[in-house]
């Protein structure tokens, strides 16, 4: 019976659109803007923590997976840098340029959880001699721990005096559980 | 001839006091099919040689009768002239209908007669070419929105999709002249794609009673149709001009006709509206501007016995959407939702940006019909539609100027249907469709499909029969079946495949597997039978009852389907279902309806119980790198719907009037005990009109709008922890917004510049008193205040 009715309307319809059947299997779609995996650096000189996030399916069910790759040293200074990449696609595509490239509409801002000891300063600048924070320095204080957040909004307010007022979209929001230790 | 092309109403004349040649006989003339108001038609008593015409209202009365029987001889310009015979007793009331539109061009229309009504046993409500004239610088759901029982699901204030008694989107059919409009409807934010000014007659239908359009409007049915062309050598033309101040825009739209005494007629009309940004009481709404172009074309040949027709429309429109309403994820909500001001205000422009949609509609149609001696009518219709949709998202790299959604929706519609008498009182409507369509999604946006490549075709058939037991009583009854078949290639994530089960429950339709997702080809069969049952009752001098149920199945559209990710302007992940079945609702009209010169109302109760309702509803939390977003996902419950619309006019004197309109409706999940998201509060809305034909047809019109807060909603909050202050907040996107109250003003005179040509000037206000408010039904309430006031210049040339 089922087929019976399918088999009817397929060639009424293939008689009347024979021309706009359209019968090609789709290509996949890779989603170009997504970014999968955050990294961030940081380099004391004598050695370097490595934070990461990553999703690799986007918005869809699984969860990201966050690694630290060790605490960080009481009273160091650290030279840090930021990597964004989209791993849907092959080879992975470095998100970083992008920023880069539209560095005015870009700002990364560093939170600080309360527990935490550290401070942060801005060492990358837009063209426009605003904050973009694709680097910065961190300095740790005594053995302490808390979240570390890293925030990067799109078309922020420039300048500004922080993420309460700089407006803007949330391209990314990743917080860290960051141990200090003497 | 018909032999029933004239119908006298005789009314019972109670309180007749006899006496002799000193009566008045009033009346009205009107259309037979649609109960509008027939001007200028020439009632001659042939024994006293006595003549009248009809004003501007339909009226005319007469002195001096006796008690007695008169013959009269009624014309119209657009009707057969008739001879009828009345019995005068005491001052007496009487209506006079006339077969109006015999001689006119919309015979063509395939389901029944034009202007005519679409179910007889529905109360329909309408909008004539006057007041859709009001509307001209608005969109179609404005126009919408002045009818009682209707309100608008709202993008902005340019996205305005109608709500028909709780339900929209794929729930509400629209017939833009005779071709169901396939636009993506079933999008929330999707606007209907009708130029408002291409309208010359709308009637809305507040349920699925009329099956020749299709089965499964759940919601309801919104007919909308060009103006009437008649059979005469004859020109003419109107333009009509807006100007606004809020918006900074202008709306310009003409129309030209010409036609012949041998049928023969042609039409065009094009508009053009250009605004820039909106402005609330207190800020601009930037990025909200919008501009459109539209035009149509109609040819034709109309015959008593056979008529053709062609036509052609082209709608294309680009929006603006809000820029402060793109936002990542739950902390942006949270402080878009906590500031009383949009995130962005930017300088008035007339620029469009992203956030902005792109919307071009082109539909085609070809149709005739044919009368067959002692069989009826049959008319059959093929149309085309192709309807192009982009989205712009707010971007980043070199995607910056690509489209995020890039939509091509191909229908082709073949239509054959019969119009027949079976005898002088049963009436037989039959009909069959074929459509089959194709949409198909550009893969260079760069974004994964928010709805897949598919093909779709349809079969229906449907009967529908009236009955006029006698003068009083009609009895509907009508039945139709369609059959849905959905060839789709759709692609999923992988991790969404496995973690809904679908390895599990549908492998047999993967295609092919892919790095980290997964093409699948469901094939989708729906069987949807629909019904209506009705009755129509006149009785008393003017009074009248309505009643129809009508069963009404829907299949689940592309998005309830397959959606499957972020849906950016709402903020929110949505996730389909593949394993949905069709939606089946069971509604219940009724309308009671006192027509009268005086004072006239119609009070309609209704109930809609709907099986497999397809509702979204948020169900989590999910962490991505953006952050936190809600998820919301498809479920299929039972739903109950039930409210009441009131529409009452009561003429203080022959100038001044009083209109007042009342709508509640109440929506509720019978599954999980709550109430439905989305449902239009109680509104009122009361006008004071003063209008004088004698003064230049001067019209002064004073309107109050009173929104009630929506009291009954679900609760829909979360909570979401912000790094930033370390703290757990509540994001609030259930709460409505307070009650609220808008008054309009609204004025227009008539000029006569020549012979023929007459100036319409018009000067209305909307939102007088600059009320700041936010309206539940926005989906911007969260981020910003709606329109404020808007003054709005009319000019209007019929030549």
């Amino acid at each position: 019976m089922k087929k019976v009715k399918f088999l009817t309307i397929s060639i009424f319809a293939i008689a009347l659109f024979a021309s706009c059947s359209d019968d090609d299997v789709p290509e996949p779609v890779n989603e170009e803007e997504v970014i999968t995996t955050l990294t961030v650096t940081l380099d004391s000189g004598s050695g370097s923590v490595v934070m990461q996030y990553q999703d690799l399916d986007g918005d869809g069910p699984d969860a990201g997976t966050v690694t630290v790759s060790g605490p960080l040293s009481a009273n160091t200074s650290y030279d840090g840098s930021i990597v964004l990449l989209n791993e849907t696609e092959d080879p992975a595509e470095n998100v970083t340029e992008e920023i880069e490239e539209e560095d005015l509409d870009h700002q990364f801002f560093y939170t600080v959880g309360s527990g935490l000891d550290v401070t942060t300063e801005y060492t990358s600048f837009d063209s426009a001699g605003n904050e973009l924070g694709l680097t910065f320095e961190l300095n740790t204080a005594g053995a302490s721990s808390g979240g570390l957040t890293f925030t990067l909004r799109h078309e922020p307010n420039k300048p500004n005096t922080g993420l309460a007022d700089a407006g803007g979209e949330t391209d990314i929001e990743v917080t860290f559980s960051v141990a200090v230790v003497d | 001839m018909r032999t029933y092309l004239l119908l006298i109403l005789l009314l019972s004349s109670i309180s007749s006091i006899s006496q002799d040649c000193d009566n008045t006989l009033f009346g009205t003339v009107t259309d037979l099919h649609d109960g509008s108001l027939l001007v200028g038609a020439t009632l001659i008593f042939v024994d006293t040689e006595q003549a009248v015409q009809t004003d501007l209202d339909g009226n005319f009365s007469i002195s001096k009768l006796c008690n007695d029987s008169y013959s009269i001889q009624i014309s119209h310009p657009f009707c057969l002239t008739k001879a009828i015979t009345i019995k005068v007793v005491g001052n007496t009331t009487k209506t006079f209908r006339l077969e109006h539109h015999l001689e006119e061009l919309n015979e063509i229309t395939i389901a029944g007669k034009a202007y005519s009504n679409k179910s007889k046993t529905i109360f329909e409500n309408k909008i004539l070419k006057e007041e859709l004239e009001r509307f001209s610088s608005g969109t179609l759901g404005d126009a919408l929105n002045s009818l009682s029982g209707v309100s608008s699901l709202n993008t902005g204030n340019t996205v305005v999709k109608p709500i028909i008694n709780g339900l929209h989107s794929s729930r509400v059919v629209i017939i833009n002249n005779g071709v169901r409009m396939e636009d993506q409807e079933w999008g929330a934010e999707h606007a209907p794609n009708i130029d408002v000014n291409s309208v010359g007659h709308l009637t809305l239908i507040k349920g699925a009673g009329a099956l020749q359009y299709g089965g499964d409007a759940v919601g309801g049915i919104i007919v909308v149709e060009a103006s009437k062309v008649p059979v005469k050598d004859s020109l003419y033309g109107k333009t009509l001009f807006t100007g606004t101040s809020n918006g900074r825009g202008i709306s310009l739209t003409s129309q030209l006709t010409k036609s012949y005494q041998n049928g023969w007629y042609a039409n065009f009309q094009g508009t053009l509206k250009r605004f820039g940004d909106f402005e609330a009481p207190d800020y601009v709404l930037s990025n909200t501007g919008m501009f459109e172009n539209n035009a149509s074309f109609q040819v034709g040949l109309n015959r008593f016995n056979y008529g053709i027709e062609a036509y052609y429309s082209v709608f294309n429109n680009e929006m603006g959407i809000l820029r402060a309403s793109h936002l990542g994820g739950a902390q942006d909500q949270i402080r878009a939702i906590n500031s009383d001001r949009p995130l962005i205000i930017n300088d008035f422009t007339y620029q469009i940006n992203a956030p902005k949609q792109d919307v071009t509609h082109h539909l085609s149609k070809i149709n005739g019909f044919k009368r067959i001696n002692n069989f009826g009518k049959l008319s059959f219709q093929y149309d085309f539609q192709r309807n192009y949709r982009l989205e712009f998202d707010v971007r980043r790299g070199e995607d910056k100027d690509n489209a995020s959604l890039d939509l091509k929706l191909d229908t082709h519609t073949l239509k054959l249907d019969l119009d027949s008498n079976l005898s002088g009182v049963i009436h037989l409507k039959t009909g069959l469709m074929g459509q089959y369509q194709n949409n198909f999604v550009n893969p260079d946006t760069g974004v994964r499909r928010l709805i897949p490549d598919y093909d779709k075709y349809d079969l229906g058939i449907y009967a529908i029969a009236d009955y006029q037991l006698n003068q009083k009583l009609l009895l509907e009854a009508g039945t139709r079946f369609d059959y849905t078949y959905m060839n789709v290639f759709k692609f999923y994530q992988t991790s969404f495949w496995e973690s809904r089960n679908y390895d599990e429950l549908f492998p047999e339709i993967v295609v092919e597997v892919f790095n980290n997702q997964i093409l699948t080809n469901p094939q989708l069969n729906f069987y949807n039978p629909s019904v209506t049952l009705g009755a129509n009752y006149s009785f008393g001098e003017d009074y009248k009852l309505f009643f129809n149920y009508s069963l009404a199945s829907r299949a689940p559209n592309p998005s309830e389907l397959f959606s499957e990710g972020l849906h950016h302007s709402a903020s929110r992940i949505e996730l389909g279902d593949l394993s949905f079945q069709s939606e089946i609702g069971h509604k219940v009209f009724l309308t009671f309806q006192r027509e009268n010169k005086t004072f006239s109302f119609s009070i309609s109760p209704f109930i809609n119980r709907i099986k497999n309702f397809i509702i979204i509803e948020p169900t989590g939390i999910q962490q991505t790198i953006r952050g936190n977003f809600q998820v919301w996902e498809y479920r299929q419950s039972d739903a109950k719907l039930l409210g009441v619309d009131i529409d009452a006019n009561y003429a203080f004197t022959k100038n001044f009037s009083y209109k007042t309109q009342f709508s509640l409706v109440k929506g509720y999940d019978l599954i999980r005990n709550e109430p439905l998201i989305n449902m239009p509060p109680v509104n009122t809305i009361n006008e004071i009109i003063y209008q004088n034909i004698k003064l230049s047809n001067l019209r002064i019109a004073l309107q109050s709008e009173y929104v009630f807060r929506q009291n009954e909603y679900p609760n829909n909050n979360f909570e979401v922890f912000i790094p930033q202050t370390e703290t757990i907040e509540m994001v609030d996107i259930s709460t409505p917004p307070d009650a609220y109250h808008l008054i309009n003003f609204n004025s227009s005179i008539d000029v006569k510049v020549s012979k023929q040509s007459i100036l319409t000037l018009g000067f209305g206000v909307s939102n007088l008193l600059n009320t700041s408010y936010r309206n539940y039904l926005n989906r911007f309430r969260y981020y910003a205040d709606d329109l404020g006031r808007k003054f709005l210049l009319n000019l209007k040339i019929n030549y």
